[in-house]
């Protein structure tokens, strides 16, 4: 029990990020069937985005970290739409391939993050108003990063909810999700709704990749450490929708570090690859899905 | 088959398998120095597995991105034999355990590692782990209708396991080094040149074996069953048949091959360690078959050789210009020619030829199936 304690904050921070580079995901994912490789290194841009704010051009980190949340997010929300608007349109429908064509992308993109930042890690100092932490019953010590990640992305959650169930164009990319056809002929333009999905969507991946300065260093391969549990978010937590996402990306960060905490850090991840396969037996389609009557 | 085919059309198959067959057997040996002919056997290797790749994706339609693991298993039970080997020959050995075993300050050999000390178990846990858990694996996300892209997605959260698994059970596997330096099998000394020609023969022998199976398997009833589930499951399932075992056999046929690919790189590499199957060599992997053709076995092996190739040509010399290049090529492969290299040829041919098409096997790209 206090093991599970003194892990939280660390699962929770853990889940935070996932949550942020999750929610991308399943909305492109939900409403196009584009599995977007490239995502993970969208989190690798957002990162190098506060780094070079800091390194490049000198802020300091209060102001690099406070600057770099919307720098980041304009940044890879604008790769990602050009990503859609350049190649990942012509393929919708082809799940698979849009995977292996955006690996491609990712493969390019890490390449470039190495000749243009050099492969060794860097670092982002964290800001001296995020440096201290609390403590909790004397034995759990939360860091005010960790706390930082996690308003982060619950901000991120609550405005995305906002847009999706208040706005018009929200509104308009649910029903998309729910059936695009009988969605176009509503008068709905689908391609302007996918351009939008695909511009947040990789809009978030950026601030997952701003929070993850806070937790650790930045390198080329940033994302892909991260990405693979991402997708496996989004299949626990159902396609289209925010509460399975949520409680999904939280449920595998604390299972992640609780299990670490519990096992070796090795086994640790193939206990919970075990640990998700029989939670498709019970659920396949995930915790939550989107009911539509097209074949699955 | 329709019997309109000329005489010529009709036997230029099999001509041109058995002159391949006897250039790559007879001929290759006698040109290519030692040093060229190893290099070789590893690239063919990855054609082995390139064939397991294409009957699982190509004509299965389920895109496996873990596929070095079950490469990794069967390379792996390998090692661990040849290293046992070279820990009891070693005159200056005096605890018979590996050297890595020594320095993690083991005492005696680990319980995993007593029955690899039989080559025959070594070869038998090579071919049956992967079968054993690719069965498992796909049999219980494909009874509940998990597939496509979930099914990719968790082939490759397994290989990101695998991996995290081998590099943090040092004591073990070896950790991030792996396994290494392989002087002799079952006495004999394998980096003679003959015990590479050897090796390479075994190769070629093996991946003409295994495309002649799958290419009889893919023509069956069976193959026209799965490539049936592979475009449209749902109606499959109406005419009556279950797809969850055709499609796990298929998965687990293509995983055994990766894994008796594995057990043959390991005498011939020299080397398995983690780096070598993790998440981004197992998406090479399928690289190798999205550009060699996904549809064709012969297609597969030849994109898988020809990756190599250019990897270890071009990744010294220049290795960040070959990312590059390696990232556009998956590009356009995918964006302008999904049937790959051997596709392009079928392309070119039905346009000379001025005869309509037959059916082929190559589905169009169909609706959505998220």
């Amino acid at each position: 029990m206090e093991a599970l304690l003194t892990q939280l904050p660390t699962g929770l921070a853990i889940g935070s990020v996932l949550l942020l580079a999750a929610l991308g995901l399943n909305f492109t994912f939900g409403q196009m069937g584009v599995i977007n490789m490239a995502h993970g290194e969208f989190i690798m841009v957002g990162a190098y985005t506060a780094f070079v704010l800091h390194a490049w051009i000198g802020l300091d980190p209060a102001t690099t970290l406070l600057l770099a949340l919307p720098l980041a997010f304009a940044i890879t929300g604008t790769l990602g739409w050009l990503l859609e608007l350049g190649l990942i349109r012509h393929f919708y429908g082809r799940p698979l391939d849009t995977l292996l064509l955006t690996f491609g992308i990712g493969m390019i993109l890490q390449q470039a993050a190495r000749d243009l930042f050099g492969a060794p890690n860097v670092d982002v100092p964290t800001p001296t108003w995020l440096t201290g932490g609390i403590t909790l019953f004397d034995t759990v010590r939360i860091h005010h990063s960790r706390l930082f990640i996690l308003a982060l992305a619950l901000t991120a959650v609550a405005a995305l909810a906002y847009y999706l169930h208040r706005s018009r164009p929200g509104r308009q990319m649910r029903a998309v999700i729910h059936n695009r056809d009988l969605a176009a002929t509503t008068g709905i333009n689908t391609r302007k709704i996918d351009a939008t999905t695909f511009f947040i969507g990789s809009g978030l991946a950026g601030l997952a990749g701003v929070a993850l300065t806070l937790i650790g260093p930045t390198g080329p391969t940033l994302g892909t450490n991260y990405i693979v549990d991402a997708f496996l978010v989004v299949v626990i937590g159902g396609l289209g929708q925010l509460r399975g996402t949520v409680i999904a990306a939280f449920a595998l960060g604390l299972l992640n570090a609780t299990v670490e905490a519990w096992a070796d850090a090795s086994l640790a991840k193939l206990i919970v690859f075990a640990a998700i396969i029989a939670f498709l037996q019970a659920r396949p389609q995930g915790l939550f899905t989107v009911k539509t009557r097209s074949l699955t | 088959m329709t019997h309109t085919h000329p005489t010529l059309t009709r036997w230029r198959g099999p001509i041109t398998f058995i002159t391949l067959l006897a250039a790559a057997l007879l001929l290759l040996p006698l040109l290519l120095e030692p040093f060229r002919l190893n290099l070789l056997a590893q690239y063919l290797c990855y054609s082995i597995v390139a064939l397991g790749i294409a009957l699982a994706w190509g004509r299965g339609g389920m895109l496996t991105l873990g596929h070095g693991v079950y490469f990794g298993l069967g390379a792996y039970a390998m090692a661990m034999h040849l290293t046992l080997e070279r820990a009891a020959h070693d005159p200056l050995n005096t605890t018979g355990l590996p050297q890595f075993m020594q320095v993690t300050g083991a005492t005696e050999l680990p319980l995993l590692w007593q029955p690899f000390t039989s080559a025959t178990f070594a070869i038998t846990t090579a071919v049956l782990a992967p079968a054993a858990l690719a069965t498992l694996l796909g049999w219980s996300v494909f009874r509940q209708r998990v597939k496509g892209a979930y099914f990719a997605i968790l082939n490759q959260a397994l290989a990101a396991a695998f991996v995290l698994l081998l590099i943090g059970q040092q004591h073990l596997t070896g950790g991030t080094n792996g396994l290494t330096d392989f002087p002799t099998f079952a006495g004999h000394d394998l980096y003679t040149p003959t015990a590479q020609t050897t090796l390479y023969t075994l190769t070629v022998l093996t991946l003409a074996t295994l495309y002649l199976a799958f290419r009889h398997l893919t023509r069956s009833r069976y193959g026209k069953l799965l490539t049936a589930i592979r475009d449209a499951e749902d109606r499959v399932r109406y005419l009556g048949h279950d797809p969850t075992w055709p499609k796990t056999l298929a998965y687990a046929l293509s995983a055994t091959a990766a894994g008796i690919a594995g057990a043959l790189f390991v005498p011939i590499m020299g080397i398995i360690s983690p780096t070598l199957i993790g998440v981004i060599p197992s998406i090479m992997m399928v690289l190798a078959v999205a550009i060699g053709g996904r549809y064709s076995l012969a297609g597969a092996a030849t994109g898988a050789l020809l990756i190599n190739a250019a990897q270890t040509t071009f990744a010294e010399t220049f290795s960040g210009t070959w990312t590059y290049l390696q990232g556009a090529l998956f590009v356009i492969v995918i964006a302008l020619a999904p049937q790959g290299l051997a596709g392009l040829t079928t392309t070119l041919k039905n346009h000379l030829t001025p005869t309509p098409p037959e059916t082929t096997t190559h589905p169009q790209p169909h609706k959505a199936h998220t």
